[in-house]
């Protein structure tokens, strides 16, 4: 399994949306390189023919009666919001210039 | 009045309902206990003195009315903060959530409300109750009531300090990898994480969702057994929620007899890394069971190993997907906006002040296990594990009713000892998470004070999928039986702060 470098947890970072410190990189580096050295012992069964399993409960696509109810107000929905603007959620530019 | 913070869950209510003290009295008296103690302690990250008091004042005026009370009615709570309360903060730990008010109840929140629990406020836990400490809240640590400078365990470690302090009788949990039940053992309380899907997850905050359960806290099985009938049962509002009856945990709480049962005592939950004194707890208290009626014997679960493993892939992997949700643009803290940066640039500076650093180091860990070239070595074996760790329980519950093992490899540890150790962390963990992987049902109750330091130890018992009211049918004659030895309850013996 390989090591974890710095330049590795600076890009994890990016890919989670985390504008990380310069001494944040060394410190997380040492740290996850530990745990995936752990956690690495999952690797023993890669070869065996076992099924996953991602859920403990067998379901798939559990419906409920599509029905009109009440829900939230806009207000409601809208109180926890950084900024807001004609009754919607007012964001940064999300597209460049060009 | 000071001594109703003294009673269990089950006396208060009869209290209330036969009219020997009221609602309010006991709301009062707790209160009381909260500003009294919780600087010392720091249980509770908001207090809601005018909701509690309106909530105890209405019970007062349903009995007042004549109307009959449910079995809780009146019982003042301490509610983790990773539950939506309309119109109180809800921060799960977390800086990126300060000063967000929720404009909708969780269901749990509901249900207690429409069963007349009165809420007190909302308790310290480990940032999106990811830690065995309470340590990585954002809010600053909570002190264990046997000794304030040792952890209280985590993530729920405000929920058992208010037990464990008498600030509260009942507390509510959520147990991912043993969050419930590792605090429930180092604070000499009882904490249940039912069957997954038993109870609701709807307006808990999402850390990882095929491992994420809410259970009861109490100071004893009874008084849990109460507040798991409150709490559980099918809700539309999350498609994970078991539909079918929920076991009668109270009677089974009420009878407490293991004659005629079969106990299973995990071989790999011991050895090196469990501290003596649990261990020797642990062995009296499988001689108890023998002595009650019980059959016990010695079964080998040989995945439970690499159960550890397997967990901090999957969860940190699903807690990568579900805290992408925090991109401050909808609620929640919001920083860098100063008109020249992109909203994917808000996003990460934000994300950066917001999460702490076992946050930061989970979100990342998940991104790895899930990127492409690693997916299948990490967390594709560790779904494999998943799967043998389910056949390995499937294999003992067909020669046993439940299993047993220490809750807790050691007692509370110092706060700072671990803090900044990760892996070392993680192993307080050890024989928690593989239910939570199973996604069965288990309960940790006090089972003695470990001799070399004096600490609370925990008893974890296991049962299968649906069949929760078996921990509280061993819970029960367990606790009832050791306290006749100590001749008192284990917090009596708690210092009085």
């Amino acid at each position: 399994m390989p090591g974890i470098t710095r330049e590795e947890v600076a890009h994890l970072a990016r890919l989670a949306r985390l504008e990380l410190k310069a001494e944040e990189l060394d410190h997380f580096a040492g740290q996850l390189d530990d745990i995936i050295g752990a956690v690495a012992a999952v690797a023993d069964v890669a070869d065996e023919d076992v099924p996953p399993t991602s859920h403990p409960l067998p379901l798939t696509n559990v419906m409920r009666p599509d029905e009109v109810r009440p829900s939230l107000t806009p207000e409601q929905a809208l109180s926890g919001a950084p900024a807001q603007e004609q009754q919607r959620f007012k964001v940064p530019q999300i597209l460049g210039e060009e | 009045m000071s001594d109703l913070t003294r009673l269990t869950a089950a006396e208060t209510a009869t209290g209330i309902a036969s009219g020997a003290f009221s609602a309010v009295e006991v709301t009062e008296a707790h209160l009381a206990r909260i500003e009294a103690v919780d600087e010392k302690v720091h249980a509770f990250l908001h207090v809601d003195r005018e909701g509690a008091l309106a909530a105890a004042r209405a019970v007062d005026a349903k009995r007042e009315r004549g109307e009959r009370l449910g079995p809780l009615a009146g019982v003042p709570l301490a509610l983790k903060d990773i539950f939506t309360t309309e119109g109180m903060p809800t921060t799960a730990g977390s800086k990126i959530l300060e000063g967000w008010v929720p404009p909708y109840d969780a269901t749990v929140t509901r249900r207690l409300r429409e069963a007349d629990v009165v809420i007190l406020g909302k308790t310290n836990m480990d940032e999106f109750a990811m830690g065995s400490s309470t340590e990585n809240s954002a809010y600053g640590p909570t002190g264990n009531p046997w000794d304030l400078t040792r952890i209280p365990g985590g993530s729920g470690g405000g929920s058992s300090a208010s037990l464990a302090s008498f600030q509260a009788p009942l507390a509510i949990g959520t147990d991912t990898g043993g969050s419930i039940r590792q605090p429930a053992a180092v604070t000499g309380t009882v904490g249940v994480k039912p069957t997954y899907g038993g109870v609701s997850r709807y307006g808990m905050v999402a850390f990882s969702s095929s491992l994420d359960q809410a259970g009861p806290c109490a100071r004893t099985v009874l008084d849990a057994a109460l507040l798991h009938s409150v709490i559980a049962g099918h809700d539309p509002m999350d498609s994970t929620s078991v539909d079918q009856p929920v076991p009668d945990v109270v009677a089974a709480a009420r009878e407490g007899d293991v004659r005629g049962m079969r106990v299973g005592v995990v071989k790999e939950f011991r050895g090196e890394g469990y501290q003596s004194g649990v261990m020797q707890r642990f062995d009296e208290s499988v001689a108890l069971l023998r002595e009650l009626g019980a059959e016990v014997v010695e079964v080998s679960c040989p995945s439970f190993t690499k159960a550890l493993a397997a967990y901090y892939l999957i969860a940190p992997s699903e807690c990568s997907s579900n805290l992408a949700r925090f991109d401050a643009m909808r609620y929640g803290m919001r920083i860098g906006d100063d008109g020249t940066r992109s909203a994917e640039d808000v996003t990460a500076i934000t994300r950066e002040a917001g999460f702490g650093d076992e946050v930061k180091r989970r979100v990342m860990l998940g991104t790895y296990a899930l990127s492409s070239g690693y997916y299948d070595a990490y967390y594709g074996s560790a779904q494999k594990v998943r799967t043998l760790i389910t056949r390995d329980f499937a294999r003992a519950f067909e020669s046993v009713d439940v299993l047993v093992s220490p809750t807790t490899p050691t007692t509370a540890f110092p706060i700072g000892e671990r803090a900044d150790d990760p892996m070392a962390m993680y192993l307080a963990d050890l024989c928690t998470i593989p239910s939570n992987l199973a996604g069965n049902a288990a309960m940790s109750l006090p089972s003695g004070l470990s001799p070399e330091d004096g600490l609370p130890v925990g008893l974890q018992i296991i049962a299968p999928a649906m069949a929760d009211d078996r921990l509280y049918r061993v819970g029960a004659a367990v606790e009832a039986a050791l306290q006749a030895r100590w001749g008192h309850p284990l917090i009596e013996e708690a210092p009085s702060l």
